[in-house]
């Protein structure tokens, strides 16, 4: 888009304020610009995101992407990839990271698959 | 590991010892501390930090009691040649200058890379940034910091699409400071702008918990813009939307840092634009921390324009605030920044921060005007901004409609903006809606998180797995090294004889990389002095020369040149004869010498047909540090004295020294009188009862001594060598080691 410079126009609403009030608007409008954002990250996951969280849970920075593809395969990224190691490690009572490296190289996920369906 | 000596290289391989098992010391930042005492040496400041233990002060600090002040803002140098072995002396460099803000820039193409990056590579444009690297930089970072007395502030950039790993990573590793802007990821390395602000909330999350500091990458689009001056309203907009977001997500206001830029540069009218620019910022960002950056838009390959623009750049810091006072090599528009610029760049930022200290308990900044004018107009246009964002939908149909970087000043649009589409980008299509029942036990994790299903916490989802690694560093999985060729223990291997000690060659940014620069001016236009510089170059035998810099004198006169090429050859320092420092004594000692003892007297004057009477008052006169200083009496006899006079004037005043100055040297007569002096003292019975020296600017000391006397001295002696000598002679005389002496020195044939 091209445009001249419309700045007398466009600031009339603004002129008489102070700049208290000019910056409680700006504040105030940066608000709105980021909330809608803010909510997009609390209700949605990434790959990225699932990554760092199976990273903290102290899986290897290689197995990482393997589970989150598998997850994704699998339909599972709206639980979690760290989720979908808890819960092989408690169907399996075997630790973290033995469950992040099965699941990593393809296996158990049958079992993850069926505990998510029969779960809810 | 042991401490640093400040005598004795850092080892690289040492570091890389046991990194499996190295856990940093603390993840905060840390800013400076204000010195209870502001006075050093004879001067009172009023805005200095604590002292550092140990540095390297200013140049003219060597007339003023040696003092390093060092000012309230961190100071930040970038340094990332690809070797973050070879960086890591360069960090104690720069810390040694007073730079306590290490900056890591990653490794060309990084951020698309999906993933953790593992090992050591070797990087192009940057350091590949991997737990490796970091973990060794982190461990030499926190010797560093000892050694200087001052915490250093080590950091790196948190983008792209593996942004959430590399928080992470950042936290259970140590670093303290991050670039954090998911806008950066949208502009300009095209990252899917949904998936770049998702990935945002976990990062800064990590941050918020981890004590990081963040800083935004706003001032890129200045560097970007084609008329850098004309983004100012987006610039504030652009900073806006990233502090308020991080804030959001749960970064202390304390911790989030703009990036902010001056946007003009000279010729440009820079401080008239860039003032109410800096003024209008800090009113509206006035809760956060401000990073002064330097401009980079319009820098060239002038390290001395780059300097001075640098330098008007900290003016307006000061003139306004800065927390974190930026530096950028001056060097930084001809090659990827070498070890001695990135020292210049800190040394420069001390050195304008001291001199401007409390500049603003004497002038300020006027409350009317064109000042205060310039800045509501831009405040106004900010607001302007972000209203027609919110006009068009929102953040995501503004970038969409190509709003930012656009060069007109807005609400002026020139339609060159950069535009990216909300379903496009890297990492595009890859954003899943969690379940209720989605679920991640992990401390610092951002948004619904149901752990209750399994009787978690959810202020402590981690407890579900008895803890994740930020509660537990052993948890974490250290990779070593994945490409056996292309690692660090490689690159050591390869400039071993560099390392022990054998041979030394140049170094501008790599270990044994033989890089060398010369300045020079040719008498000649430009082209045809380019052309010729490289060709001086290869005659010297200068391996692929190259001109980095040509500054026209004038068309047809000259061109100023400076040409880079590398050697081809070592130096052998197993046979280097380095001549040791000559010996000078302190005061102390000396006082102790002469007046502690015998009382010593000498007789002194120009001797010969020679009128020349400068040098020897100098080494005299205690007004110019001459041996009268330490209580030495002298009996001057003036100019053009008969050297037969200076023997018996000797004798009669009872001396126990006679001092020659012997400026004249045709035919060797100056070595000549010297003889003379000796054979007359030996005639008349006194040689060895007097030291005799003589001294002059031919003079050279082994040539006197040969003459029969006890010594010469040259050009550049001074009072306190002659009084060192006299001394020593003295000491010597009585069957003592004189002071200064090393065993080799006693008896040098053996």
């Amino acid at each position: 888009m091209k445009r001249e410079d419309d700045f007398e126009v466009r600031r009339q609403h603004l002129v008489n304020l102070t700049d208290e009030e000019l910056y409680d608007r700006f504040w105030d409008l940066i608000r709105q610009v980021d909330e809608p954002m803010l909510k997009l990250g609390y209700e949605n996951t990434t790959p990225s995101v699932e990554r760092a969280v199976l990273l903290r849970m102290g899986v290897s920075s290689l197995d990482t992407q393997p589970i989150v593809n598998h997850c994704m395969d699998h339909g599972l990224m709206g639980k979690g990839a760290g989720h979908c190691v808890y819960k092989l490690s408690k169907l399996e009572d075997i630790s973290i990271r033995e469950a992040s490296i099965k699941l990593a190289k393809g296996e158990g996920w049958d079992k993850v698959v069926a505990a998510f369906k029969g779960g809810k | 590991m042991e401490p640093l000596k400040k005598n004795k290289k850092l080892d690289v391989v040492e570091i890389l010892k046991d990194l499996d098992k190295y856990e940093p010391r603390r993840r905060n930042w840390v800013w400076r501390k204000r010195a209870e005492d502001q006075h050093m040496y004879q001067f009172e400041y009023h805005e200095l930090s604590e002292p550092l233990k140990q540095s390297v002060p200013l140049p003219p600090a060597k007339f003023l009691d040696n003092i390093d002040p060092q000012p309230m803002q961190t100071i930040t140098t970038e340094i990332a040649s690809g070797r973050f072995e070879d960086d890591i002396r360069r960090m104690r460099m720069a810390a040694w200058h007073g730079a306590d803000h290490l900056m890591v820039i990653r490794h060309m193409g990084q951020s698309h890379i999906d993933g953790l990056m593992e090992g050591t590579p070797q990087g192009i444009g940057g350091v590949p940034v991997t737990r490796k690297q970091v973990r060794a930089q982190r461990k030499a970072i926190d010797l560093i910091e000892d050694e200087v007395g001052r915490p250093i502030n080590y950091h790196s950039y948190i983008s792209g699409v593996a942004g959430p790993d590399i928080a992470v990573m950042f936290a259970e590793e140590g670093i303290n400071g991050a670039h954090q802007d998911p806008q950066y990821n949208v502009l300009y390395r095209d990252v899917n702008m949904v998936r770049s602000f998702v990935d945002a909330c976990e990062s800064k999350k990590i941050m918020a918990w981890s004590g990081m500091l963040q800083i935004d990458g706003a001032h890129n689009a200045n560097a970007t813009a084609r008329d850098a001056w004309k983004v100012m309203p987006e610039l504030i907009v652009q900073h806006a939307i990233n502090s308020y977001f991080s804030e959001r997500v749960g970064i202390s206001p304390d911790l989030i840092s703009l990036s902010t830029v001056p946007p003009s540069a000279t010729p440009a009218p820079c401080m008239y634009l860039d003032l109410p620019y800096a003024v209008a910022l800090r009113d509206f960002l006035r809760k956060y921390k401000m990073r002064a950056q330097m401009n980079t838009k319009y820098i060239q390959s002038s390290a001395r324009e780059a300097t001075v623009t640098h330098v008007m750049n900290m003016f307006i810091s000061k003139l306004t605030s800065a927390d974190i006072q930026s530096t950028i090599t001056p060097d930084e528009g001809r090659n990827v920044p070498w070890h001695i610029y990135n020292i210049e760049a800190t040394d420069t930022a001390k050195q304008t921060l001291i001199g401007l200290d409390g500049i603003m308990d004497m002038i300020e900044l006027k409350k009317d005007g064109p000042l205060r004018e310039n800045a509501r107009e831009l405040k106004e246009r900010a607001v302007l901004y972000v209203e027609e964002i919110l006009e068009v939908g929102g953040y995501f149909n503004a970038v969409q409609e190509g709003f930012f970087v656009d060069s007109g000043k807005y609400p002026e649009r020139n339609g060159d903006g950069i535009a990216r589409k909300i379903d496009g980008g890297f990492g595009a299509g890859f954003i899943f809606k969690r379940d209720e029942d989605y679920m991640a036990p992990v401390t610092a994790h951002y948004g619904y998180n149901n752990v209750e299903q399994y009787g978690g916490d959810p202020e402590n989802p981690s407890a579900l797995i008895g803890g994740c690694t930020f509660e537990d560093h052993s948890k974490i999985v250290f990779i070593d090294e994945l490409d056996p060729e292309d690692c660090v223990e490689k690159r050591l291997e390869k400039v071993a004889k560099y390392r022990t000690g054998e041979c030394i060659t140049p170094e501008v940014e790599w270990c044994g990389d033989r890089v060398i620069m010369l300045t020079m001016m040719l008498p000649a236009e430009k082209r045809v002095a380019e052309a010729a510089a490289v060709e001086l170059g290869k005659k010297l035998g200068l391996v692929n020369p190259e001109v980095i810099n040509a500054e026209v004198m004038q068309e047809a006169e000259g061109t100023r040149i400076e040409l880079k090429g590398k050697v081809d050859f070592d130096i052998d320092l197993t046979t280097l004869d380095v001549p040791p420092e000559p010996y000078v004594m302190s005061d102390k000692e000396l006082y102790e010498e002469f007046e502690g003892h015998e009382h010593m007297k000498v007789v002194c004057g120009t001797v010969g047909d020679d009128e020349h009477s400068v040098g020897m008052r100098e080494i005299i006169n205690i007004k110019h540090g001459g041996i009268e200083k330490w209580g030495i009496e002298c009996i001057y006899l003036g100019t053009s004295v008969p050297v037969e006079k200076i023997v018996d004037a000797c004798i009669e005043e009872n001396a126990q020294a006679i001092l020659a100055s012997t400026i004249i040297s045709h035919d060797n007569v100056h070595y000549k009188n010297m003889k003379r002096i000796n054979d007359l003292a030996i005639e008349k019975g006194i040689r060895d009862k007097i030291i005799i020296c003589a001294g002059g600017t031919q003079v050279i000391p082994e040539e006197a001594v040969k003459t029969g006397i006890d010594m010469g001295f040259g050009r550049n002696s001074h009072g306190i060598d002659v009084a060192t000598f006299l001394a020593q002679e003295r000491q010597r005389r009585r069957g003592e080691v004189p002071h200064g002496f090393r065993p080799e020195d006693l008896n040098p044939e053996e």
